[in-house]
């Protein structure tokens, strides 16, 4: 409920980006429909618009990202802010305390907009509990809970392709458990209303009743799992849950799980290939369908600017309100 | 009060006149239309129909550029601005319903200029209402009205055009 209530003000509109979890469907369809104008932007002459101008958004990343960390600063950077890159090396002692010395002190430097990436899950929304009331957090990941900018970005890249979601089935492949990409994924799919969610692994890293407490229909095969889909999302493959002696060799998840061009034909014909990357060709997605014709995975980095600057833009408009209302 | 409020159609059709003379007067051949969302956009449709203009009609959507972000944020409402053509060098006639602070065709300037350097830009508003917060006048006005402070005149649309004329109650 706190988690929840966290992100939006009192009048309902968004004031954190934490998770996608407790937002309505209206709020999402609102920011893939401001990112849809915020696309336009990026294809123009001068692509920068004024409406931050001004403001200032320091990216407060504890783990490293070139793809997110980039596409969050050239958000910032083309509606105007001023943007600052932090890059703290996680350490294991003392986390919370050094978390909130680090907020009071950029606090301190009048910093109005804070996007975070953790490894620990949880971390962003202990700093929107801790953040004073005129600054905004943006989750950029938070260990395995929620990477909800990345949802809406794969979220605009399939209305893009497929305009509606009421008739779609979607596919995740891999360690769903785990991510915090397709966890959000989950949740925007579901909130948006796709007809079927499904989720396809290896048993050791998707139990059935775990899976299903999330809404989605599991299968542990790619030929099954693929019938009929529209969308298939494939998850990058983690090296250490190989480690830990969940899986068996890369050579034997390719060949179940890897996607290729054989597999994908049990698809329909004109489904789309996603990826949030980074890509581990030959492991989880043959180089023939990561660069083929159904891919979309550039276009999922393309378009991962829009939506931050919507997500941007639509949680500083609030913070700017909680501003006003003394005057 | 609605007595006082002009015939849409026939003030359309006086500013198609106007613009005509502007357009043979300037020697600029192809104009570029661009109509301001979404009132300018319904009036510069119909321009654009009524004189026959080669160039495909532009339509911004100032939302971005407005100055009054931090009191009410972005507009809800946003859509994509297009400009299917090149802008450098070219003419451009910006359209809007209602001129009445200045603010918006600030706004609408300052986008427009994101496209590219336009040869010159005129202003064509439906309605001049007075008011004015910024140095900013149309070149081709349809129709002139004074209006008090407290009141308001809108353009509702787009099929058929009509104007609204409130009130504020609180004022």
């Amino acid at each position: 409920m706190d988690k929840q209530n966290l992100q939006l003000d009192a009048e309902g509109n968004l004031r954190h980006f934490l998770t996608i979890e407790g937002l309505k469907r209206a709020m999402l369809v609102d920011l893939l429909d401001t990112a849809e104008s915020f696309a336009e932007v990026t294809e123009r002459e001068v692509k920068k618009v004024p409406l931050l101008r001004g403001k200032t958004i320091v990216n407060l990343f504890f783990e490293s990202s070139t793809r997110t960390r980039t596409t969050f600063e050239l958000a910032a950077k083309r509606l105007s802010a001023d943007v600052v890159n932090i890059n703290v090396p996680a350490s294991a002692a003392s986390k919370g305390e050094t978390l909130l010395d680090t907020l009071r002190n950029l606090e301190a430097m009048h910093c109005d907009m804070f996007v975070i990436r953790h490894p620990d899950s949880g971390a962003a929304h202990f700093i929107a509990r801790h953040a004073a009331p005129h600054v905004s957090i943006i989750n950029a990941g938070d260990g395995r809970h929620a990477h909800p900018t990345q949802a809406m970005l794969d979220m605009f890249t399939i209305r893009r392709h497929k305009k509606t979601f009421q008739q779609l089935i979607v596919a995740i492949v891999g360690d769903v458990l785990h991510s915090r990409v397709a966890r959000s994924q989950i949740h925007a799919l579901s909130t948006l209303g796709v007809q079927e969610i499904r989720a396809i692994a290896p048993r050791t890293l998707l139990p059935v009743e775990a899976a299903s407490a999330l809404g989605v229909h599991v299968y542990h095969d790619m030929r099954e799992g693929l019938r009929d889909v529209d969308v298939v999302i494939m998850l990058r493959l983690q090296y250490e849950r190989m480690q830990g002696g969940m899986l068996p060799s890369e050579h034997e998840y390719y060949r179940l799980y890897g996607l290729t061009e054989d597999k994908l034909r049990y698809a329909r014909d004109d489904v789309m290939v996603m990826h949030p990357g980074p890509i581990n060709r030959g492991v989880e997605i043959d180089s023939a369908v990561a660069d083929g014709p159904r891919s979309v995975i550039l276009q999922q980095v393309s378009h991962g600017t829009a939506v931050r600057m919507a997500v941007m833009s639509r949680a500083m408009q609030r913070s700017q309100a909680v501003v006003r209302e003394p005057s | 009060m609605s007595e006082r409020l002009p015939e849409i159609d026939k003030v359309i059709d006086g500013m198609a006149r106007s613009l005509a003379d502007a357009i043979k007067r300037d020697g600029a051949d192809e104009p570029l239309m661009v109509g301001i969302r979404t009132g300018g956009a319904w009036i510069a449709e119909r321009l654009h129909e009524r004189l026959a203009l080669k160039e495909p009609l532009g339509m911004l959507d100032i939302a971005f550029y407005r100055d009054d972000f931090s009191h009410v944020g972005i507009d809800p409402m946003v859509r994509p601005s297009h400009l299917p053509v090149d802008l450098d060098g070219r003419d451009v006639i910006l359209v809007d319903d209602v001129l009445h602070t200045g603010r918006t065709i600030r706004a609408a300037l300052n986008e427009l200029f994101d496209y590219g350097r336009p040869a010159s830009v005129k202003l064509a508003v439906l309605i001049d209402r007075g008011g004015r917060e910024l140095p900013i006048r149309a070149d081709i006005v349809g129709a002139e009205l004074h209006l008090a402070r407290d009141e308001h005149i809108k353009l509702q649309g787009p099929d058929p055009l009509s104007f609204e004329l409130r009130t504020d109650v609180d004022g």
